[in-house]
């Protein structure tokens, strides 16, 4: 009789974690799962200014259109001039959320560019500083 | 007179079935700014990228071939791709076909949704593919699942249509980025819905951007514009007979090419690799993908 009551108890936990997980997610906390060796990525197009005018070309092409022209973001999809994007991200947590997006946000995946161009991209954004 | 024939044959192909791909892009490509694709240059294999949110893609594709003993053909479909949500996408299709020394006409439609269960980036990605079709006479070869062959293309389009493809497809997607390399397997299961036993195909695709780093300056004929792989499909039998015996099979190169302005233009001459298989089929597709779709009609109406 009491031991019926645990696995209810114990699959509400889970998805209650499940759900405090999700909510750390999508609420913009991405940088939290980056792990340390793809936090420490060196981009290897670093202090290149081809590599700077080849991205604002990728840029205006696949990232524009939501997160604005001049990268100041739009109603729903945020700057990339915030500090979180310019200081606190590290070039290789950027190529973390690039390969692998954050779709409940609607930050899709753009591992479809390679990672020539999306360390490419992550060139420009960090120079818009 | 061959040739005549031929000309006309194509026009009547060209005007009928891409007249509403020509239309649509028409109305909505003046309010569109930037339109701008990065596809693999498949055919018939799915990867596992699916549409970005709000994006609409349209698609006009086709597929010639000649059975041997029967009439050139011309399959094609108008197709609109659609992100509804980063893990979900929605395509819709209208098909037709044109037969040498027979008739153009409507061959139906298709219906899928692509879910893609995990969030984050793996060595392989799984996607999860169902359509609901119906057609009839179809001759896109969009998938070749079963006993699908070359014989089927001799029947007339007056008989062809009068046999009903009500089908349910699941397909398993599988895709891979590796070294700038995109790897993607297809395994197809389908049903008709009028009983006949399920039947089993699948796909394989490879394709490489001929150069993987973006130049500073906007160029046309650019290796980076370009992309090129190798794609093999065929049928796997059914259920009452799972296998290769019976089944066609195809191979070839393919290759697109994305424009400044977004188009993306592909072929592919495709290679039957046994006696049941057509020998040669040519493909090629013109596409468009509109970027955040319908802001482009919020912004017009203010």
């Amino acid at each position: 009789m009491t031991s019926r009551p645990a696995p209810f108890f114990i699959a509400a936990l889970l998805i209650l974690w499940c759900a405090m997980a999700a909510f750390a997610t999508s609420n913009g906390a991405w940088l939290t799962n980056v792990s340390q060796r793809e936090r420490e990525r060196v981009n290897p197009y670093r202090d290149q200014p081809d590599a700077v005018a080849a991205g604002r070309r990728i840029f205006l092409d696949h990232c524009a259109h939501c997160h604005g022209q001049d990268a100041e973001g739009t109603k729903k999809r945020p700057s990339l001039k915030s500090s979180r994007v310019q200081h606190e991200a590290t070039d290789g947590d950027l190529h973390w959320l690039l390969v692998n997006g954050n779709r409940s946000q609607g930050m899709p995946s753009w591992v479809k560019l390679g990672d020539p161009q999306i360390w490419q991209v992550i060139c420009y954004v960090k120079s818009l500083h | 007179m061959g040739g005549a024939v031929l000309a006309s044959w194509v026009r009547a192909a060209l005007a009928r079935i891409g007249f509403a791909a020509l239309l649509l892009t028409g109305m909505v490509l003046p309010s569109c700014l930037q339109c701008h694709a990065q596809e693999y240059p498949y055919f018939v294999t799915y990867s596992q990228e699916m549409e970005e949110p709000g994006n609409l893609d349209i698609e006009w594709f086709n597929a010639v071939g000649n059975p041997p003993g029967g009439n050139r053909f011309m399959g094609s479909d108008v197709e609109f791709e659609y992100g509804l949500k980063g893990w979900w996408t929605t395509e819709f299709y209208l098909d037709g076909q044109a037969t040498q020394n027979d008739s153009t006409i409507f061959t139906g439609f298709r219906w899928e949704n692509r879910f893609r269960p995990l969030s984050r980036e793996h060595w392989v990605n799984p996607v999860l593919y169902a359509e609901f079709e119906d057609t009839s006479a179809d001759k896109t070869l969009r998938e070749v699942a079963g006993h699908d062959g070359r014989y089927d293309f001799l029947v007339p389009n007056r008989l062809a249509h009068m046999d009903k493809e009500r089908e349910l497809e699941l397909k398993l997607i599988l895709g891979s980025n590796l070294r700038g390399w995109n790897i993607s397997e297809n395994f197809i299961g389908e049903k008709n819905f009028a009983g006949n036993p399920w039947e089993f195909g699948y796909a394989f695709g490879a394709s490489r951007p001929l150069q993987l780093a973006a130049s500073a300056h906007e160029c046309v004929f650019c290796a980076e514009k370009f992309q090129a792989g190798v794609e093999m499909y065929g049928g796997l039998g059914d259920a009452n007979g799972f296998g290769l015996h019976l089944t066609s099979q195809y191979l070839g190169p393919t290759v697109n090419w994305t424009a400044p302005n977004g188009m993306t233009v592909a072929f592919s001459p495709q290679f039957g690799l046994n006696g049941y298989s057509l020998p040669v089929l040519y493909r090629f597709s013109v596409s468009y993908e509109f970027q955040q779709f319908f802001s482009h009609f919020h912004r017009s109406g203010q």
